[in-house]
């Protein structure tokens, strides 16, 4: 699944990860994996609106053990990438922070909401954000499954 | 408790009368910063929130939310209320407050 997100799009906000969400379940992956790649979507998906130049791409890739969720930009690039990860500091501009975006918790959500986390940032060049889920609900269900036939 | 019977013992309106909403409430969260929302609500919450415009409905279809309350008595706009429509999700009505409203939800739930 491939999503191209607009920047400023702001009407559109998390349709794209809603879909993500719905179109998961329907291919089996478990309810825990779903929700968490959901909520990690939709956090990059609004941080794409937010605050990049030109939009980017929100890609969702299913694996047999795991989800993988990738979001790409071509800037502005973000300068101190510790410093974005801390609990509650935010850049939002007010407009976002009114509809109550901007809580200074989008990359902390994806990282929490995740089971690998990567952020590559050059300023003037773009962010790319991987994170991998892994379908711990799946994996039980396998197990069991094998235990069953044993 | 069944989400119809919270409806009528608090008094709330149903803003999105052409969905059914026959579902199992068990808990409650009251906010209005969307990235709470979605990593501190759970499956089957009543969502209590100020926040009426178009990307409270994909938040609760991601949070798995069983239907939004919208206080203060705002109301959402059309482009809401259609996109609750798509994506199934039930929104609900009070002129009551976020405290209010919430306090006697969980009154109701505990009993």
């Amino acid at each position: 699944m491939k999503y191209a997100i607009r920047a400023g799009d702001i009407d559109h906000g998390g349709s794209a990860s809603a879909r993500i969400k719905s179109e998961l379940t329907e291919a089996g992956v478990d309810a825990t994996t779903a929700r968490r790649a959901g909520i990690v979507s939709f956090e990059g998906e609004m941080n794409l609106i937010v605050y990049s130049d030109d939009g980017g791409t929100l890609s969702v890739i299913v694996e047999p053990d795991a989800v993988i969720v990738e979001l790409e930009d071509t800037g502005p690039g973000i300068e101190d990438i510790d410093l974005a990860m801390t609990p509650g500091y935010s850049t939002a501009p007010v407009w976002a922070t009114d509809l109550g975006f901007g809580a200074g918790m989008g990359l902390v959500n994806m990282k929490q909401h995740s089971d690998g986390f990567e952020i590559q940032s050059q300023i003037g060049v773009g962010t790319k954000v991987t994170c991998r889920i892994e379908r711990k609900g799946d994996w039980k269900r396998r197990r069991g499954r094998d235990h069953e036939t044993t | 408790m069944r989400l119809p019977e919270i409806i009528d013992r608090l008094s709330l309106s149903v803003l999105t009368p052409a969905l059914g909403f026959d579902s199992d409430v068990t808990g409650g969260y009251c906010g209005d910063l969307l990235s709470h929302v979605l990593a501190k609500a759970t499956k089957g919450d009543l969502w209590i929130t100020i926040q009426h415009h178009a990307n409270v409905v994909a938040v609760a279809q991601v949070a798995g939310i069983a239907a939004i309350l919208i206080v203060d008595g705002r109301l959402p706009s059309e482009e809401t209320l259609a996109r609750a429509k798509d994506g199934k999700i039930v929104l609900l009505g009070t002129t009551e407050s976020a405290f209010a409203i919430a306090a006697r939800l969980h009154t109701l739930l505990a009993t």
